[in-house]
């Protein structure tokens, strides 16, 4: 079985310049308004961090939408890819978490709001939300959870994952130092808070040096039993 | 359970899991144990490049929105039959267009003690319809006081996909064990079901076929045909881009399934080099090893 893509035109794009025929200019609800997220689990304590910059096509909408949203005091979660639906998607699951808070009386653990999110992503199968959706948070023995998810819903638990538009970049630089993915005789050192949030702003100035979309600053959140921290560091303006 | 309570089911929870019936009537007595799906153990994952977004919407309503990211499959899973019952493999990579989305997938989920799916397509369709199969037998059994068949399963999964117009999925089914024996089928999103004895699904399939349509008999024995899924899988991850990463092995008997450690199959890769360079030697000659 063959994958099936299809290489779609954009939007946002000039054309290219030696082109002289005719265009057909349709429209398209979706647009890729850019950004990273990163997530990273520890053994008590969890990282999620994103750049705070929102741009179509050539413009900067914003130097200052960051793309971590609280859900929970144990949860946390970084929604990058087309901004109308990362707005939608995040209300609706700030509704589903109150309506299960005073139905159940107890807030929704990690897990489960990963597992609520892929069955709210999958109900849209045939017209997706255009969201890269990471979970960061706590699970109900304290240690650290990441859950990543691909648009329709199908997601996995990781130790660490990066989504957005530099993932392609940060994510095999991140199986190297946190997974010693691919080095021999190296010994595997347990990540420590200080350390991570160190290499998550190390990899961070790294993407914004190569990816256009990513930069302005990043907002990294920080997950442990004591609560939510939320830190920001400048990044690359151009 | 309401309707385990309603229907009277004989149930005896063996484990912290979810009820785990001890006997079925009329079923030989073997235990039958339901896999609930952890998050911990999700099938492929699709799609972490950036995209742009899309130029064109349909404007017939028939047509869906196109996406304005990709959805892939490249995979290569297999399944065949032999006297020790069925032995199920496959790779664990998961890729989307170029990108390898994850490189730990797992493929084949376990639906209860004596069926497997190897699931090829796109990962959010098939952790679903997984869930949804293992729901409606369960029911079944709840219904009826007795364990639905694998053909039953079978036609239930492809009647199912089809009514749904579920794109781009493969599944092969192994279950085994049944009071007829091991059986294996393929089940398809277009409404394909066809039961055999061997199966291979995915963008490595012709190369897993080469190995296996040699060397598959009915009289191997569990060593011979572990071996042989592992090459079989070893080769297509070699010469497909899509497939690689890890090989998951599960064997199915009449007491269940058990499933063999996740091998990476870079160390068959340098078992293989090791064993080229042997005979190299032993001929007396340089052996020039061509990669393609």
């Amino acid at each position: 079985i063959m994958f099936t893509t299809q290489v779609y035109g954009d939007n946002g794009k000039m054309k290219e310049y030696h082109y002289t025929g005719p265009v057909e200019h349709r429209f398209s609800p979706y647009s890729f308004n850019g950004g990273t997220v990163l997530a990273v689990a520890g053994e008590d304590f969890a990282i999620v961090a994103s750049d705070t910059r929102l741009s179509e096509g050539y413009s900067i909408h914003s130097r200052d939408s960051p793309k971590c949203y609280k859900l929970t005091n144990t949860t946390v979660i970084g929604c990058s890819g087309f901004h109308g639906d990362c707005l939608t998607l995040t209300k609706i699951i700030d509704a589903r978490l109150k309506m299960y808070k005073h139905s159940n009386n107890k807030s929704m653990t990690s897990g489960a709001i990963a597992a609520m999110l892929s069955t709210i992503l999958y109900g849209r199968r045939f017209f997706p939300y255009y969201v890269y959706n990471i979970i960061g948070g706590l699970d109900e023995e304290g240690k650290g959870a990441v859950y990543s998810f691909d648009p329709v819903g199908s997601y996995q638990r990781d130790t660490y994952k990066a989504g957005g538009s530099a993932s392609a970049m940060l994510q095999p630089l991140l199986d190297n130092q946190i997974g010693y993915k691919n080095m021999e005789g190296v010994q595997h050192l347990p990540l420590n808070q200080e350390k991570a949030v160190q290499l998550v702003k190390d990899v961070f100035i790294s993407a914004a040096e190569r990816d256009v979309y990513t930069g302005d600053a990043l907002r990294i959140c920080i997950v442990t039993k004591e609560g939510i921290k939320e830190e920001t560091v400048p990044l690359r303006k151009d | 359970m309401a309707l385990q309570d309603v229907s009277g089911f004989q149930d005896t929870p063996m484990s912290h899991r979810w009820n785990t019936p001890a006997s079925l009537s009329g079923d030989g007595g073997v235990p039958l144990h339901f896999f609930i799906p952890t998050p911990q153990s999700s099938v492929p994952f699709r799609c972490d490049n950036r995209h742009t977004s899309l130029s064109s919407l349909s404007t017939s309503s028939s047509l869906p929105t196109r996406r304005p990211f990709p959805l892939s499959h490249g995979t290569t899973t297999l399944a065949f039959v032999f006297q020790g019952g069925v032995i199920a493999a496959a790779d664990t990579r998961a890729s989307c267009s170029g990108l390898v989305a994850c490189p730990t997938a797992q493929k084949i989920l376990p639906i209860h003690s004596h069926l497997l799916v190897t699931t090829s397509g796109s990962g959010a369709d098939c952790m679903l319809w997984e869930r949804i199969l293992a729901r409606e037998i369960r029911l079944y059994q709840l219904r009826h006081g007795r364990r639905l068949s694998i053909t039953g399963s079978a036609k239930l999964l492809s009647h199912m996909l089809t009514r749904h117009a579920v794109t781009d999925m493969d599944l092969t089914r192994s279950p085994v064990s049944d009071r007829c024996g091991p059986k294996l089928f393929y089940v398809c999103s277009d409404g394909t079901r066809l039961q055999g004895e061997l199966f291979s699904v995915g963008s490595g399939s012709p190369y897993a076929y080469g190995v296996l349509d040699g060397e598959v008999r009915w009289s191997l024995n569990e060593e011979e045909a572990i071996s042989l899924a592992r090459e079989a899988v070893y080769r297509a991850t070699h010469r497909d881009a899509y497939s690689g990463n890890c090989v998951d092995l599960f064997h199915i008997t009449a007491q269940g399934y058990c499933r063999r450690d996740r091998e990476d199959l870079r160390e068959e890769y340098h078992r293989e080099r090791e064993r080229v360079l042997k005979r190299g030697k032993e001929r007396g000659k340089k052996e020039k090893l061509i990669h393609v």
